[in-house]
């Protein structure tokens, strides 16, 4: 069957996972009819980000086991290749392409040092330097003010046909505008199609199970014959490629990017929130996560502020529900699904068989 | 457990824990670095006096790194727990100091220099308290139930942190506070041209005497000959009918403390504190015990000083890449020794 060739025979295994997807699928696919709005738009935009970016760091989190703190800094590299590049350069597509490649070249060479050299000793090593090399990254890009705009970020502008101004119907199109905002969604839209679509094809891969054998036994992989070292930086380097073209596709959208926009530490709680409650080792569970986390954090807030006025006056109870500690609601959430549920909304949809992904 | 551990062999004899009945010998080797790197940066700083400034401030940074990495480092030895959110602690403890200069400002600004020691004892003393409590909770909520698993303490921990950062803006707010030292602590001391700030003294002061306590506890009391042989065998230790979980929950307690402390010190050097604040010390800790060798409280003294030298000796002639040299430093001991400076036998 066609479908389950494309989902290269991964299907969602549950109904009402099944639903959720179609549901996701559509409501992204035809987001800027049925959410007419600027801020609606946006999140779909910032969902579609973010769900590659997440499916990007299950690949490493969820199918090989290993934490990485780095993978902001590789998002960071992507969008910053388009700003700079587009600043540099001009708005047109050959210097957007050269940024792309630039970037990609960057994440790689990255990538494969850091793999190489902190994956040998421990895999625990790796969780503390990625951490280490990604806010030695971040304030780097800020200090090199030169190149990246500091603090300030970057405001660049993109080839025409994507521009806001550029309108391809003079006629609204059942109510909607199409201009170069529209088509700039669509083609996220579908380049995050493929990029998941192509992740899915590689966790499913006899690559991709060697990956998750190694998860579950790293030793045991190794005396079968296959060299975890390799397999393990092969992995972090694929990963961080697909985050940098998650920034891409981000820098492409906002038309700015800056070091609080990409390379920030809570960007990278947030994904490690979308892929550990979406669920581990399921690139679905970063689409679901993705979906719910960006929601959230748009919404969740108005949601709260409705609690507000319950417990007005309550010193610290009025504090915990006011609408920007949202955070620490999906903090506890992430503990708990750790503990109780550490294949997460995916797991949890498709039933006890679940595979626990842990080392 | 990992078999990658056995791959790379430490370079050099394990003899960090040197009290052992035949006596191993000190490796002086890693010790030695501390006064070349400021031989070293000597000649680079232009003057003697900004190089004696720089020197002190470096070695007082270096102390309150290890008061905060010290509980860390033994709590991966003992129980191979890497705490993600140790931070917390230290944000903790710089908080509650400065909830308790809010409380006690009249002291604080008094003229007398004891009563101004006695807030900063207070402060310490309470973020300490703190940090022991929130300790006592994060071990039995937190870590306990997944011991023996890095990818779920590494995920949990980090959860730790997130929840912890946001109860802080819950009970502090989110923006950052002015933490001001008492009227004795300000100013600064001169010897000739070179000026090194009062409290960096008293901070680098605390620091080696926790360090001496801690060497002592160690060395010196069948408690830390437990801990000591906790870190090298643990299974050989329980079997001999030691409880080996509580000693680790001690050691647990004990290591936020210190980190709670070392928030307070952290905060007033800093002379403000952010919700941030446990986040950015956490890098920081990180490449000093990678540096030292995880487990090793040596490793984790050497390991501090240098990094707290080197932020201070790059931070004044390249501020731009002083992240990386710290990031630099590390690399370059990994390579000659890729378990860190005093690696630790059974890790």
């Amino acid at each position: 069957m066609m479908l389950s060739r494309l989902l290269s025979h991964d299907l969602p295994r549950s109904r009402v996972l099944a639903v959720l997807l179609i549901a996701i699928f559509l409501g992204l696919a035809l987001a800027p009819f049925v959410f007419p709005g600027t801020r609606a738009l946006n999140v779909a935009a910032k969902v579609i980000v973010f769900v590659v970016l997440a499916a990007s760091f299950d690949l490493l989190l969820g199918y090989t086991g290993i934490v990485s703190f780095a993978q902001t800094m590789f998002f960071g590299i992507g969008a910053y290749g388009v700003a700079i590049a587009s600043t540099r350069w001009g708005p047109t597509w050959p210097s957007i392409l050269a940024g792309i490649g630039i970037a990609l070249g960057v994440s790689l060479l990255l990538s494969l040092v850091i793999g190489l050299f902190s994956l040998r000793v421990r895999a625990i090593f790796f969780a503390m330097i990625t951490l280490a090399v990604a806010s030695a990254f971040a304030t780097l890009a800020s200090q090199l003010s030169d190149l990246t705009g500091g603090e300030d970020g970057l405001t660049f502008k993109v080839p025409v046909a994507l521009q806001p101004g550029t309108d391809y119907l003079a006629e609204p199109f059942l109510g909607v505008s199409i201009d170069g905002r529209f088509v700039s969604y669509y083609v996220l839209f579908v380049v995050a199609l493929v990029l998941v679509l192509a992740m899915l094809r590689i966790v499913n891969s006899p690559f991709g199970r060697v990956l998750q054998a190694i998860r579950e036994n790293d030793f045991r992989a190794e005396s079968i014959g296959y060299r975890v070292v390799v397999y393990r930086t092969i992995a972090s380097v694929a990963s961080a490629l697909f985050a940098t073209l998650a920034g891409v596709l981000l820098a492409i959208w906002l038309r700015y990017n800056g070091p609080d926009t990409t390379l920030s530490f809570e960007i990278m709680l947030d994904v490690l929130l979308i892929v550990v409650i979406g669920g581990m080792g399921t690139i679905y569970g970063a689409v679901v996560g993705g979906v719910l986390l960006v929601l959230a954090q748009n919404y969740l807030q108005d949601l709260l502020k409705r609690a507000v006025p319950l417990v007005d006056g309550i010193p610290v109870l009025s504090q915990i529900v006011s609408p920007d500690r949202w955070l620490l609601w999906l903090g506890i959430l992430f503990v708990l699904s750790v503990y109780h549920f550490p294949s997460g909304v995916v797991g949890r949809l498709r039933g006890g068989r679940a595979r626990q992904a842990e080392s | 457990m990992t078999a990658t551990a056995n791959v790379a062999s430490p370079a050099a004899p394990p003899d960090d824990t040197d009290d052992a009945i035949p006596k191993s010998r000190f490796d002086w080797l890693p010790v030695a670095f501390v006064p070349l790197l400021a031989l070293v940066a000597w000649p680079l700083m232009g003057s003697t006096s900004t190089w004696l400034t720089l020197t002190g401030a470096g070695l007082a940074m270096g102390m309150i790194i290890f008061v905060i990495a010290s509980g860390l480092t033994l709590v991966f030895g003992l129980m191979d727990v890497l705490n993600f959110g140790h931070g917390v602690f230290i944000a903790f403890g710089a908080y509650v100091a400065v909830s308790v200069f809010a409380g006690m400002s009249d002291w604080a600004s008094a003229a007398d220099a004891w009563k101004n020691l006695a807030v900063i004892g207070a402060a310490m003393l309470g973020g300490g308290a703190v940090a022991a409590a929130i300790g006592v909770v994060f071990e039995r909520v937190l870590i306990r139930p997944v011991y023996g698993q890095h990818l779920k303490q590494i995920l949990i921990t980090m959860g730790g942190m997130i929840i912890g950062e946001e109860l802080i803006k819950v009970f502090w707010g989110s923006t950052p506070i002015v933490l001001d030292l008492p009227q004795a602590f300000r100013g600064v001391f001169t010897a000739g041209d070179a000026a090194v700030e009062k409290f960096r003294l008293f901070a680098a002061a605390f620091g080696l005497l926790a360090f001496a306590v801690i060497a002592l506890v160690l060395e010196r009391t069948k408690l830390g000959l437990l801990i000591r042989a906790g870190v090298q065998d643990r299974e050989m230790v329980e079997s001999l009918g030691y409880p080996i979980t509580r000693l680790f929950v001690a050691v647990f307690v004990a290591g936020s403390a210190l980190a709670g402390i070392g928030g307070a010190l952290w905060g007033l050097n800093q002379h403000g504190v952010n919700p941030q604040i446990g986040a950015s010390v956490n890098v920081l800790i990180f490449i000093v015990i990678i540096i030292g060798g995880l487990g090793s409280t040596t490793g984790c003294f050497v390991g501090a000083l240098l990094v707290g030298l080197m932020a201070n000796y790059i931070g004044f002639v390249a501020p731009k890449v002083a992240m990386f040299s710290n990031i630099g430093l590390m690399v370059a001991v990994l390579l000659w020794r890729p378990q860190g400076l005093y690696p630790v036998t059974s890790r």
